[in-house]
């Protein structure tokens, strides 16, 4: 099989799993949102939610991201599936890209929903000129942050304590896309008057960081989860 | 005791080496779990690793699949470098430790589908797999999280099965399975060998998987003493 196929058989595994045990639907998107409501009883004056409603929406995310991520490598390392996942020789480039796809795809549908949550908990509004930027934003940002949680989850996969140690390496690694997927929403939103060409140099941060992570982080995996299981 | 079976290979054939050690050392955490292993297993045996706990019969099978790298000495499986061939080895063989590698949410077949899949294995390889492990009919619909130790030790077998594992090591096959279990598990064992497998099998159980084995080798203190195959 070829690398690409066995990626697409990691996801789709991935993603009839998440099917099955809803932990999205059951226990992420709902933090996602009760996330997004303590910011706005946080934040409660007029105006500042609406002001701040991209960077919340990005905080929200990344810390739901922590929350796949332990989930995405839980269910590997429950019963010592990243082992055999070794053991049957199977191209860590693939599990790699594999994982990240399945992790991006279910990150795609909180970032949606965390939207919807912005507009209608903090009014903030969504003008048609700028869709494109804001679908642009979502999928790099989206790209980025799985490649990212990919990488670091299988780092820490078989360390115990790896609760703890995820958010400590995954947050500081992940601040270019929180400040340019932040600013780039901005602008799609018109936040502050913010003009909507000024979002498009941040597209070009998230799809340089993408990139960086997604080719990087296939080269590292496989040496990383060799130290790390 | 009952007789051990015959090795596959009459004694003037030139045996197929699958796996060769020699004085190999494997170490974790500076500790030498390993510490002078010398093995010989030729194709089509199944060899028993006799020791008490903590001696290193699970190292050496993890040694074996190329999950622990070799410190020092020389080792090969099927030819091949345990040191610099590693992955070249690893699709060859299949592995059965403590834990079963499968995942919980999804049912019987979907599990051994994917394991099969791996290879490229067929439908029909893949229910023929779960046929042979008795995991078939109304069970492959279950979800391994439902399922009792035996059953989830036997869907394991069954995707070693569907991986079409050539070196089979096992690390307590036996553990949680009833007596049908066993006795289904031994004779999955046998026709895997008649089948051209060969396998190294941990055990403490020495009466039942010693009537399998073709030969029985003792791990102690990390070192392993081999008096069969030695070239």
């Amino acid at each position: 099989m070829s690398r690409w196929q066995i990626a697409r058989l990691i996801a789709g595994k991935d993603l009839r799993i998440e099917r099955r045990s809803k932990v999205l639907t059951n226990q992420v998107l709902p933090f996602a949102g009760v996330t997004m409501v303590m910011f706005a009883f946080a934040l409660d004056a007029s105006n500042v939610l609406e002001r701040v409603a991209p960077g919340l929406i990005w905080l929200a995310t990344l810390f739901s991201l922590l929350v796949l991520v332990q989930r995405s490598f839980a269910i590997e390392s429950d019963d010592g599936a990243l082992d055999a996942l070794r053991v049957a020789g199977i191209d860590p480039v693939a599990i790699y890209w594999g994982k990240s796809l399945a992790l991006a795809l279910q990150l795609a549908v909180l970032e949606v929903v965390l939207l919807i949550a912005a507009v209608v908990l903090y009014g903030a509004k969504v003008p048609l000129g700028g869709i494109v930027l804001l679908v642009i934003t979502l999928l790099t940002a989206t790209c980025g942050l799985a490649c990212v949680g990919t990488l670091y989850g299988g780092l820490t996969a078989g360390f115990t304590g790896r609760e703890t140690l995820l958010p400590l390496l995954v947050l500081p690694v992940v601040a270019p896309v929180l400040i340019g997927a932040t600013r780039a929403v901005e602008s799609a939103l018109g936040t502050d008057g913010v003009a909507l060409s000024e979002g498009w140099p941040w597209i070009g941060l998230l799809a340089v960081f993408a990139v960086a992570f997604g080719a990087g982080g296939a080269l590292a995996f496989g040496p990383l989860i060799e130290e790390a299981t | 005791m009952e007789a051990e079976p015959e090795v596959p290979n009459p004694p003037d054939a030139a045996p197929h080496l699958v796996v060769a050690l020699d004085d190999a050392v494997a170490v974790i955490g500076g500790f030498p779990v390993l510490a002078g292993a010398s093995l010989s297993v030729v194709a089509g045996e199944i060899v028993l690793l006799r020791g008490p706990n903590g001696a290193g019969k699970t190292s050496l099978l993890r040694l074996c699949a190329g999950l622990l790298p070799i410190a020092r000495g020389t080792g090969s499986i099927f030819g091949l470098d345990l040191a610099t061939e590693r992955e070249l080895i690893r699709p060859r063989v299949g592995m059965l430790g403590h834990r079963n590698g499968l995942y919980s949410d999804l049912t019987v077949a979907e599990n051994v589908a994917f394991w099969g899949s791996t290879v490229g294995a067929t439908n029909d390889e893949v229910a023929a797999a779960t046929a042979r492990l008795g995991v078939d009919g109304r069970l492959q619909h279950v979800a391994v999280a439902q399922l009792s130790a035996g059953q989830r030790r036997r869907t394991a077998l069954a995707c070693l099965v569907a991986r079409r594992a050539e070196l089979w090591l096992l690390d307590e096959p036996h553990a949680g399975l009833d007596a049908a279990g066993r006795d289904e598990l031994d004779a999955v064992l046998t026709q895997a060998v008649d089948s051209g497998a060969t396998m190294l099998v941990a055990s403490h159980e020495l009466e039942r998987a010693g009537s399998l084995a073709h030969r029985t080798v003792d791990v102690i203190a990390g070192q392993v003493h081999d008096g069969g195959n030695e070239s």
